[in-house]
């Protein structure tokens, strides 16, 4: 297998890693590689922090297995390599009635990836987390591949889904799409005008799919306005979605200075009418729209940008709205800003989601928004809450231990599957989370 | 009508892409390299995503014996027949340099294995009188260079060979694409730095489709290895000895 040095980055551009990396396009060749010297497996590297990195190491880039082995039309149930991305699925069987059950914000992510972090869509308040729709995957463990399942071995199951890659290169997956009517979605946008309506608007949504954009700039009596949308899926003729573009260089500073800031997401959020609108999309538009610009990460500038992702139980409403009055006066805000109710659903020991609301915001990466990330990385433990540590690179050791209550029977499996800590990565020394305490 | 392709070099990343295109486009497959196991994972793929029909069969571009089944697989088929050349293989030249063994199997991979293939196949496309063939040469069979020229001439080899192909097959309806990619991304190319003008299989991939639909004889890929090669081509032997391009 040849390796190729490389410096690569996450999405976030902002931690940097010089290793060497495999790629391999025959299926067998990870089987070769972890006998010889075994190495994390990465994907289309989607994680905004350092979870896809490995700093003087080496990785395997699983992105070229990427084969649906099987496909039960009667089902739905499918069989894919790990380096499947979910948009690619989404393309190849929206067209026949069929989707992914659980897309997360960019069609760019693997199968593996998702299975790592565990993702979850805008479907999560109903149909739970990727994880959980996954009945078997293919693990490439010290003795060779191994077909893992809840019945098989529930705890290195529960390891593995959300578990960072730390038991080893997963092969292949099977879950079952979900039955659509068509490729076409049905959204409905609502302006939203302050985050008093926002959160009972989001309550009481029976959306198959629901998501909040919400104006971190806004302040005062519009603080945590916004706009809800909300989907199902349909049938139709829609014009298919455009061809992506591309952003040649990075953006220069003041692109992204709070005054344009504010005057873009004030012109976004007055686009949707006072009364509401309701309209057709092609269904990449809804689940993907920022995959239609391919490098929107270099609009943050050669430094690159965090994203602060959280989620707050229900009865920690209070502790978001005072975070996003911190976020809207520190005026570092980017456009990109979600708001999200979540269900319980998760599959696994390390698993993000939680019941409750989740906050998501892009700052361009400088010491003020470094300052800010862990004011609110604070107020987030203290509400009893998580961050995704598929965002993160910036949190402190000792929060994560705290919000991850199960971090001791993840890593119970872990030392017992990986005891060399062959698989560790960036963010895995950045948080200690090999270490028990 | 029903349609079929049939892939020489199938495991290789750009035929793999191009595989699950035609796939998606609702024609099957036949699926010809060495790794069966890969062969199979495919196939699958092929079929998954909208192939009618996707086999496999082992061929060896080196062992001409081994071109039977996959005929035998194309005759057994109705309607039109296509074929897509993507063998090839590119030992280093320093390589070569020292063991001059290596030049017959590059030949045999780039030039005479596919050749004897595709004049196997040919009559079965023009009985039919349709089909189109792709044969995927290189920019580097454009000219002799330092680099890489016993590769180079394997595929400049089968370039003439296309050429020829195109001549007697189109007076029976059946066209021939000569494809000149420029270095891709595969697996092939991994590590190997600083390559100029890089392309993703999927863009090589989408250009061959288009110029199979629009009966283009030559293509290159990416477009700018076009204008590249015509001036490389240009430059008078007595300057061109002296240069490392």
């Amino acid at each position: 297998m040849r390796w190729k040095d490389s410096t690569y980055t996450g999405w976030g551009r902002f931690h940097q890693a010089t290793g060497s990396l495999a790629r391999p396009e025959r299926a067998d060749h990870v089987q070769q590689i972890t006998a010889d010297d075994p190495a994390p497996a990465i994907g289309m590297r989607r994680s905004y922090g350092d979870a896809c990195l490995n700093h003087q190491g080496r990785a395997i880039d699983m992105t070229r297995l990427d084969r649906v082995l099987e496909f039960d039309a009667e089902t739905g149930m499918i069989h894919v390599e790990a380096g499947a991305q979910i948009g690619d699925l989404l393309h190849s069987f929206a067209p026949r009635g069929w989707l992914p059950p659980v897309m997360p914000g960019t069609g760019f992510a693997t199968i593996g990836g998702g299975i790592a972090m565990d993702v979850h869509g805008k479907n999560h308040h109903g149909t739970g987390s990727f994880g959980q729709h996954v009945t078997e995957f293919t693990l490439m463990t010290p003795k060779g591949p191994k077909v893992i399942s809840p019945d098989t071995d529930e705890a290195l199951f529960k390891a593995t889904v959300g578990g960072l890659g730390q038991t080893g290169p997963i092969l292949s997956a099977r879950f079952p799409l979900l039955k659509a009517k068509g490729d076409v979605m049905v959204v409905t946008e609502r302006r939203v005008d302050n985050w008093a309506d926002f959160i009972p608007l989001l309550d009481n949504s029976d959306a198959t799919y629901s998501v909040g954009w919400i104006d971190a700039t806004a302040r005062g009596r519009s603080l945590g306005r916004g706009i809800l949308e909300e989907a199902e899926t349909g049938g139709g003729l829609v014009k298919a979605a455009r061809r992506a573009k591309k952003i040649p260089f990075n953006t220069p500073g003041f692109a992204l200075s709070p005054a344009i800031v504010r005057m873009f997401n004030a012109s976004y959020w007055r686009r949707v009418p006072h009364s509401g609108r309701t309209s057709v999309k092609p269904i990449d538009d809804f689940f993907f729209p920022l995959d239609k610009i391919h490098d929107w990460n270099k609009l943050y500038g050669k430094r690159g940008f965090h994203q602060f992702q959280c989620v707050v139980p229900l009865e920690a409403v209070d502790a978001l709205r005072t975070m996003l009055v911190n976020i809207a006066n520190s005026g570092l805000a980017s456009p990109l800003a979600v708001l999200k109710r979540m269900g319980p659903g998760r599959g696994g020991y390390m698993s993000f989601p939680m019941e409750g609301y989740t906050l998501a915001v892009d700052f361009r990466a400088n010491r003020h928004a470094e300052k800010l990330v862990a004011e609110l990385e604070s107020m987030t433990c203290d509400a009893k809450g998580r961050i995704y540590l598929a965002k993160d690179g910036l949190a402190a050791s000792t929060h994560i231990r705290a919000m991850y209550p199960e971090h001791a029977s993840w890593l119970e499996q872990i030392k017992k599957i990986d005891p060399e800590g062959s698989y560790s990565t960036d963010l895995i020394r950045r948080l200690n989370l090999r270490d028990a305490t | 009508m029903s349609e079929t392709w049939i892939i020489l070099g199938a495991t290789s990343t750009i035929a793999r892409v191009f595989a699950r295109k035609v796939s998606e486009s609702g024609k099957s497959v036949i699926l010809a390299g060495r790794d069966l196991d890969e062969l199979e994972r495919s196939a699958a793929d092929c079929k998954s995503r909208g192939a009618p029909d996707a086999k496999t069969v082992a061929i060896d571009a080196r062992n001409i014996e081994s071109f039977e089944a996959g005929l035998a697989l194309a005759r057994a088929t109705s309607g039109t027949v296509n074929a897509a050349v993507f063998v090839g293989s590119m030992p280093p030249q320093e390589e070569i340099d020292e063991n001059p063994d290596l030049i017959e199997g590059t030949i045999a991979d780039s030039f005479t294995g596919p050749a004897q293939f595709l004049t196997m196949l040919a009559p079965l496309l023009e009985d039919r009188g349709s089909g189109t063939i792709v044969g995927v040469g290189s920019v580097a069979g454009d000219r002799g260079r330092l680099g890489n020229y016993v590769y180079g001439a394997a595929k400049s080899g089968f370039h003439t060979y296309l050429s020829g192909l195109r001549n007697r097959l189109g007076r029976s309806g059946v066209h021939v694409v000569t494809v000149k990619p420029g270095t891709v991304d595969t697996a092939m190319t991994w590590g190997m730095d600083a390559l100029p003008f890089l392309a993703q299989p999927e863009k090589v991939a989408d250009d061959i489709l288009r110029a199979v639909s629009k009966r283009r004889n030559t293509l290159y890929t990416p477009m700018i290895w076009w204008p590249v090669m015509t001036i490389i081509k240009s430059i008078p032997e007595a300057i061109f000895k002296k240069l490392k391009i």
